[in-house]
């Protein structure tokens, strides 16, 4: 069986592989978690890439229901068609919308399915899908069918933590948190992202980037794909490396720095503390 | 095979059922980590761990199993060719480090120094300047800050030993049992806001519905509005002053930061333990006074009390009338709290300082009776406990 491995555009941690790995060798789901911005969507597009398999996205809103995912009957519409009186009213099976596990179930080649978010929906969903899940298996009341998977597809679910999930459901999946990445690896997915960039400029912007991930109170640290945005606004805008080590006391924050500060709390922490060191600096 | 690791893990607290262990069994038939215990370290973390903060409970348990475990892989530091050293530290160093090892006395007889230290030392060591380990400021070892330091067994080399991963205990903030700082601040706040939200879903407009489908000729025309949540209402009590001044700073950022996840969030301010006036702004507190009874009479038994305070003073402030360090109290802040407690039948008591040094303060032990014992941390874990109790 294919092995998933780091990519040339994926720098995935040794521990996200055996996770991933193991997931795969069991055919059980596969749970990730970290800060947001660290690669977990992204995780299940490059897993289906490297195994060859196609993807199916499932993304969750706060109004997700476990139904969606299988099938829906579409009431309305069968309602409408009566009170117009067309012939296909007669069949019921015309009124069922497949959901993406359904698509994901009667999937000619094995699949990827990723479960994006899935701690935005109600509470009781991930108990929900318990049972398909276990079982990659359904039963359609209405048309009184089964509907089973052909090949148990890789399931992948994210979540960013905003609700505790049952503890039957964590029991049925592998877990990995992803860990916000150190320095060097950072390097590697800057030089895989951008292999092009000028090493003078990824070091100083990096240093910048360390720097304000380094100030505690921020409200929303920049992440690893804020970084990527960063840099490159920095290389459309060719800055030069030496513009983010100006000791300019005018240029107190970083140019372009809208890429890494999402908030106007953050920023004026930011000015203020840069403000505060140059009168410590100013004091000596 | 892992009977005794499960059963450690379990007596640690981390929640690894049977399922689970029968699932890294699997596992490894499946042969997902061979040949490494770094491998079978990450497996049986993704196998029996399902939640981050319980990541740190299980790197001390496996140190502990596994202690003394070598990696079947790889040279013992002890034996470590000299050639692969050599050919690590020219990868690593530029050249004007370069120039200054040549200073020092170039390379051989840096090398020499390796060789000397390998020798002496005997061992796993972890910061330091002189001895081979991790984290330190020596020239050798690995994680260390020496701009001449010569690396061993850091990144990407198949020789790295294996007990650093998990000695390194990268997870310890994630722990519940740590108190709140900014970085777990967000999810405390996640906490709150699944305790204010209570099902988010679309429900069907039946007046929208009638008129639109009567708009329509008959022909049905559905319409749906959002579901109401934010269904809580919560009352909060701020101890400020004195004691109080280290922590109320995060309680008060933690909840305004919640307030828009609750249907109503009120809050006061009182000094050490409620009496009969409380105050909405600290710093206007006489224009901003309000009675506590006409407090009760103000939030109905529906909204929820959360009282932050260290519940830290003499006993005197709270069993006795006149006790109060800053005015007299006809009445004594025992009879506030029980008339508190019975109107808000849903309340609860959040205390910074670390539980294990409540029973050393008899204050503690009087409010948290007068709570009937819903008195929490203020800490990941103290915060689920509370909403827990809070949502019943």
């Amino acid at each position: 069986m294919a092995q998933f491995r780091s990519t040339e555009r994926y720098v995935a941690s040794r521990d996200l592989e055996v996770a991933v790995n193991a997931a795969v060798a069991l055919q059980r789901p596969l749970l990730v978690k970290g800060e947001p911005g660290t690669g977990k969507t992204v995780l299940a597009q490059e897993v289906a890439k490297a195994l060859g398999y196609p993807l199916i996205e499932w993304h969750i809103k706060s109004t997700t229901k476990a139904q969606q995912g299988l099938y829906e009957y579409d009431a309305v519409s069968r309602l409408r068609d009566g009170q117009l009186g067309d012939p296909r009213v007669h069949d019921i099976a015309n009124y069922i919308v497949r959901g993406k596990l359904w698509d994901a179930f009667e999937s000619e080649t094995p699949i990827v399915l990723l479960i994006d978010e899935i701690d935005k929906a109600d509470i009781e969903f991930p108990n929900d899908l318990l049972l398909e899940l276990d079982r990659m298996e359904f039963f359609v009341y209405e048309t009184r069918q089964v509907v089973q998977a052909r090949h148990r597809p890789i399931v992948i679910i994210t979540s960013n933590n905003e609700k505790e999930l049952p503890d039957a459901f964590l029991r049925r999946c592998f877990f990995h948190y992803i860990r916000f990445p150190d320095r060097e690896t950072m390097d590697r997915i800057v030089h895989a992202h951008y292999p092009e960039i000028r090493a003078a400029l990824a070091r100083e912007a990096l240093n910048v980037f360390f720097d304000i991930r380094g100030v505690a109170e921020l409200r929303k640290k920049p992440a690893t794909s804020e970084l990527l945005d960063w840099l490159k606004l920095l290389m459309i805008e060719e800055l030069p490396p030496e513009a983010l080590r100006s000791q300019d006391p005018k240029v107190a924050i970083p140019p372009l720095y809208g890429a890494l500060l999402k908030n106007e709390q953050d920023v004026h922490l930011f000015e203020r503390l840069a403000f505060l060191s140059r009168q410590r600096r100013g004091g000596d | 095979m892992f009977a005794s690791f499960i059963l450690a893990l379990r007596a640690a607290e981390v929640p690894a059922s049977v399922t689970e262990y029968l699932s890294l069994l699997r596992a490894l038939q499946h042969g997902v980590a061979e040949f490494s215990v770094e491998d079978f370290y990450h497996l049986s973390r993704a196998a029996l761990v399902k939640d981050e903060r319980h990541l740190d409970r299980f790197d001390r348990v496996f140190g502990e199993i596994f202690k003394g475990l070598e990696p079947p892989e790889g040279a013992p530091i002890g034996t470590i060719p000299e050639e692969w050293l050599r050919k690590l530290a020219e990868k690593l160093l530029t050249e004007e480090e370069r120039a200054q090892i040549e200073a020092l006395g170039g390379f051989e007889k840096l090398m020499e120094t390796v060789r000397q230290r390998l020798a002496e030392q005997k061992g796993r060591h972890q910061g330091g300047s002189k001895w081979i380990g991790t984290a330190g400021t020596s020239p050798f070892g690995a994680y260390g800050y020496n701009p001449e330091g010569v690396r061993i067994g850091q990144d990407g080399s198949r020789h790295r030993r294996a007990v650093k991963v998990w000695d390194k205990r990268e997870f310890r903030d994630l722990d519940e049992d740590t108190e709140l700082g900014t970085r777990n601040m967000k999810i405390a706040l996640r906490r709150l806001r699944r305790f204010a939200r209570t099902g988010a879903a679309t429900e069907l407009d039946l007046p929208g519905t009638i008129r639109a489908t009567a708009n329509n000729a008959g022909t049905l025309d559905l319409h749906m509005v959002p579901e109401r949540h934010n269904a809580v209402k919560l009352v909060l009590l701020l101890d400020i002053g004195g004691s109080m001044d280290d922590h109320v700073r995060i309680s008060q950022e933690l909840f305004s930061a919640a307030r828009s996840e609750f249907k109503h969030l009120e809050h006061f301010y009182f000094h050490n333990c409620p009496y009969e006036r409380v105050w909405r702004n600290n710093r206007r507190r006489r224009e901003t006074e309000m009675g506590t009874f006409a407090l009760l009479r103000t939030y109905g038994p529906d909204y929820r009390l959360v009282i932050v305070g260290d519940a830290t003073m003499s006993p005197y402030e709270v069993i006795q009338p006149g006790g109060s360090v800053e005015h007299w109290n006809e009445e004594a802040g025992s009879v506030w709290m029980q008339r508190l407690t019975r109107h808000f039948r849903r309340a609860a008591w959040l205390n910074p300082v670390d539980e294990a040094h409540w029973r050393y303060t008899q204050s503690v032990g009087l409010l948290r009776k007068l709570m009937e014992d819903r008195m929490y941390p203020l800490t990941l874990g103290g915060l689920d406990r509370m909403t827990r109790e809070l949502a019943r």
